[in-house]
């Protein structure tokens, strides 16, 4: 396959940046995006240039790293698939294709591809967590879980924390990434204690690091890879309103 | 070679059964409000390495955490699909902590060391209850109760699973619980940051310098004492199901300084996994090995055959498992269903375009469970399957083939989990100890939380027992050269503006080791690539092209200096590989067979662990020999059949 890729180059964060064109060929459909950007890179540093900066680590789907913006549409926008899943199969010979870093307030671009989520960190630090020190826990089926809610909880934490639902909400906004966290602890018998402080801990985090607001437009749904879904997004608002309500 | 006297494991005396429980007692406690004042480095932040910063952090010890992804909730333990063992006997099918200790000393092939092994099946029991405490959402029956299954050829259900995300889960409830520590000041934690140094005070771990890796400032950080949970050097085959910054750095940084390296040469071949497709291929992808309790592998019988798997009529097919090993069938032990698949495929039976490959068959399955069950219990499987390889393994089987998947090998560690340098702990999969020459499915996760959870923080407290707190400095000596020798090594490599790219370089070297130190090894192969790893090292030094500076985020360089150092570790891999003349769990010598071609132990000669000090100047390294006594167990050939 033909490509031309548009790629957004920027020195660090400081620096503007710009869509770059590079022409690429030789590209076989069975290689993943980031292997054609990998094959782009070794020719970009065979003519002396400086290759393109781009985060991965696990490449297959599941630790969240990998983060573009592809042809306007976060992890190119196929349906419960990450950058690194994605192949060049997807594409045609000749295609233009454009590759962005995402884009979000609170997800400051560091170089080119790269951008700072620890936003994200410091959400689950507000508290996205169940208080249980090491030690001196309960048997494991003391408490027994409905199978239902165990699935419901084991749905909402599927969640990689990869940013694509930020990325592509119009507004910023987080909400589908706190929500996974809010509501798979709040499906536990476990997360019950602390349930109001944490759903109101994490929004205000969420709303500090300079998040948007959720105005129901759902793309973060359709763009994360997990499918997690906005029905999340109804559990943790009933959680906030609960929490409130209760002056907690 | 030269070869020292035995090593020792301070292991704790006493029956096999209480040594943890007395050895616990025995430990000298830290006052609690004395721990502040301890500072400890935590490199890694795994199951291993973020289990203990959270522990010692709850335990109110002052911590300084490392990772080089962007988040410690991307270390690489969030790829493990399949489950976790532990011995709770929930099913009652005869399970208990022996017979997991059992399993796992047989499973590793008689060689690890026993206590660990027995500690290890003790505390698994704990992990599982502390998961559930805090809220990982492990799958569950109807009536509310853990579920189980059978994993990995184990003969009773002890795996607990989330989906098929078990990693994902332990690990999000490890950075849970290391943001709970961040929140609560005694944790703090440094992302993108890799350490690229080890500084010893006299003879003492007292720190490490590290490279941030957005700014590329090289910076120094001191503490009464280092752990390092790094994970597996997998990718010094480059190709592998590790992730792409798994790395050996950490460790032959450690090497070099003094600490020993043992069996550097135990690594896991994973028999499921989708076959290399192209040169382009930068990883591998592995399909859990649950799929083998319902999926069938076979080859055709006959030679090249061209046909198409539905073609190929049922007396023409070899389900080469179930025919050799017919009590495990499809669940026999990871090295050895490599290993009959590598023969298969050698034998020219392989399938798939490279004929690199074997076919995993669910049509059976399909008939006997239905179309909907298979889809429940594999479906997210089949869909990996079909994005890598774009075919639907409901209607084709899939096609799989061994790949590198984990290391047995790593830094010596005695009981406590620590080095032979005072002061350095090793935990996780970074260093040598529960899992033999082979491990067990599902044991990695184990181990990985059963040191940063339960054995760490007991025995990292009993060193800093005896330590003044903040008998360290920055800003010694010590530390401005370590800091100095870093920046020369990455002036050096930046400097070469050679015509290779660091890739092509790893690739090689991956090559080198796949082809004569991967599935079978002979003396002349690992001769062979005792000559050519030293050329390729010396080629890498003088034509390596390192685009970029220093101070920048510079993905080339990180991965210049990680290869650099596989350069230097695959050397020594080969070596121990080459001495250890017998065939044992994943190590397999083409010499040391039995007629049927399955591995043969010389427990005479190599019942030890085999522990490489670096060599001085020059020369090969230096062996120090653990000697392995096995009180509970007889040594017993490991037969599957
Ligand atoms: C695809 C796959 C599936 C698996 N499935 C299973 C399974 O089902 N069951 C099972 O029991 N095991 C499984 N395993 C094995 C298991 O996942 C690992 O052995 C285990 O998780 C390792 O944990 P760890 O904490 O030792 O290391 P890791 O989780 O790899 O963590 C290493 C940490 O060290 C950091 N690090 C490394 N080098 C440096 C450096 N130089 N400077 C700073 N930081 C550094 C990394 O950033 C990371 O935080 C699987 C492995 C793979 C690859
Ligand atoms: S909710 Fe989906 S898109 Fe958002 S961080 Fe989680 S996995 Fe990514
Ligand atoms: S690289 Fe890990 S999810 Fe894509």
């Amino acid at each position: 396959m033909d490509l031309t890729l548009r790629v957004w180059r920027q020195k660090d964060g400081q620096s503007t940046g710009t869509l770059e064109t590079y022409q690429i060929s030789g590209i076989i459909p069975d290689m993943s995006f980031l292997e054609m950007l990998d094959v782009t890179n070794e020719r970009l540093i065979e003519e002396g240039k400086d290759p393109i900066a781009f985060d991965h680590d696990c490449r297959e789907g599941i630790c969240g790293a990998c983060s573009l913006v592809i042809n306007g549409r976060a992890h190119g926008g196929f349906s419960g698939t990450t950058t690194c899943q994605l192949h060049m199969r997807k594409f045609n010979d000749g295609d233009t294709i454009t590759v962005e870093p995402w884009r979000a307030t609170a997800f400051p671009v560091l170089k080119d591809l790269v951008v700072d989520r620890t936003s994200f960190d410091r959400i689950i630090q507000a508290g996205g967590f169940i208080s249980a020190n090491t030690g001196g826990a309960p048997d494991g089926n003391a408490v027994p879980i409905p199978k239902p809610d165990a699935d419901a909880a084991m749905d909402a934490a599927a969640c990689i924390g990869c940013g694509a639902c930020a990325a592509s909400c119009p507004n910023g906004s987080a909400m589908l990434f706190v929500a996974a966290k809010v509501s798979h602890l709040a499906h536990l018998p476990q997360g019950m204690p602390e349930r109001g402080q944490r759903v109101l801990s994490m929004v205000a985090k969420m709303d500090e690091e300079g998040f948007g607001n959720c105005t129901n437009h759902a793309e973060c749904e359709a763009m994360c890879p997990k499918d997690i879904s906005i029905s999340h997004i109804a559990k943790m608002n009933r959680e906030f309103i609960r929490a409130t309500v209760r002056g907690e | 070679m030269d070869t020292n006297g035995s090593l020792n494991g301070n292991v704790p005396a006493g029956p096999l059964a209480e040594k943890w429980d007395n050895h616990r007692f025995n430990m000298k406690l830290v006052n609690p409000a004395n721990r502040r004042r301890y500072k400890i480095i935590v490199v890694g932040s795994g199951l291993a390495g973020g289990g203990a910063a959270a522990t010692l952090g709850e335990l109110g010890y002052n911590v300084d955490c490392f990772c080089y992804q962007d988040s410690p909730r991307r270390a690489h333990s969030i790829a493990a699909q399949g489950g976790i063992n532990a011995a709770k006997n929930y099913q009652n099918d005869g399970d208990s902590t022996y017979r997991l200790f059992y399993d796992t000393i047989k499973g590793g092939d008689f060689r690890s060391r026993e206590s660990n092994v027995y500690r290890l099946a003790q505390v698994s029991a704990n992990i599982i209850d502390q998961c559930v405490a805090m809220g990982v959402p492990f799958a569950r029956e109807y009536g509310g109760q853990l579920a189980n299954r059978s994993f990995g050829g184990a003969q009773v259900s002890r795996t607990f699973y989330a989906r098929g995300q078990t990693g994902q889960q332990l690990l999000l409830g490890v950075y849970a619980a290391l943001s709970r520590q961040v929140a609560a000041g005694t944790v703090k934690m440094h992302s993108r940051t890799e350490m690229l140094e080890i500084v010893l005070v006299d003879g003492q771990a007292k720190g490490v310098i590290t490279r941030n890796l957005v700014t590329g400032e090289i910076e120094k950080h001191a503490a009464d004492v280092v752990i390092m949970a790094t994970g597996g050097y997998g990718p010094v085959f480059y190709l592998s199901t590790n992730a792409m910054g798994n790395n050996v750095t950490a460790s032959i940084r450690a090497y070099m300084k003094g600490a020993y390296f043992a069996n550097p040469c135990y690594t896991q071949i994973h028999p499921t996994c989708i076959p290399v497709s192209g040169d382009h291929q930068s990883k591998l992808t592995l399909m859990s090995e649950s799929l083998r309790n319902d999926g069938r592998i076979w080859v055709p019988t006959k030679e090249g055959d061209p046909r198409g798997p539905a073609e190929i009529p049922e007396d023409e097919r070899d389900y080469y498992l179930e025919r050799m090993y017919p009590s495990f069938g499809n669940l026999a032990p990871r090295d050895i269903a490599s290993r009959a698949a590598k023969r298969a495929c050698d034998e020219g039976r392989g399938v798939g375009d490279t004929g690199l490959g074997v076919y995993l068959d669910f049509t059976d399955a399909i008939k006997r469970l239905s179309l909907p069950v298979v889809q429940q219990r594999y479906g997210n499987l089949f869909d990996m399957y079909e994005k890598i390889t774009g075919e639907n393994a409901y209607e084709v089987p899939m096609r799989i083939y061994p790949a590198i998947h984990y290391t047995m090998g790593g830094l010596w560690v005695d009981y406590n989990l620590m080095s032979n340098i005072p002061g350095l702990f090793v935990l996780g999969e970074s260093n040598f100890s529960d899992h033999g020459a082979n491990r067990l499915g599902a044991s990695a996760l184990m181990q990985g939380l059963a040191d940063g959870y339960f054995v760490a923080p007991y025995t990292v407290g009993n060193y800093l027992a005896s330590q003044t707190p903040g008998d360290y400095s920055a800003d010694s000596s010590e530390f401005t050269q370590a800091a100095d020798d870093v920046k020369d090594r990455i002036k050096r490599v930046l400097s070469i503006d050679g015509k290779r790219t660091v890739t092509s370089f790893h690739r090689e070297l991956g090559l080198i080791c796949w082809d004569y130190c991967g599935m079978a090894r002979t003396d002349q192969s690992l001769t062979k690539a005792l000559d050519l790893i030293p050329a390729l090292k010396e080629e890498f030094w003088e034509n390596v092209s390192v685009p970029g500076g220093g101070d920048e985020l510079n993905p080339e360089l990180e991965k210049a200096l990680r290869v650099a150092d596989f350069l230097e570790f695959a050397e020594l891999m080969c070596y121990d590989a080459l001495v250890r003349k017998e065939s044992c769990g994943g190590h397999f010598r083409e010499e040391y067979q039995t007629q049927e071609g399955e591995a043969l132990r010389d427990d005479e000669h190599f019942s030890h662990v085999s522990a490489w000090e670096a060599p001085r100047n020059g020369g090969r390294p230096v062996l120090h020999k653990e000697n392995l006594e096995f009180e509970e167990v007889e040594f017993s050939v490991r037969s599957y059949k």
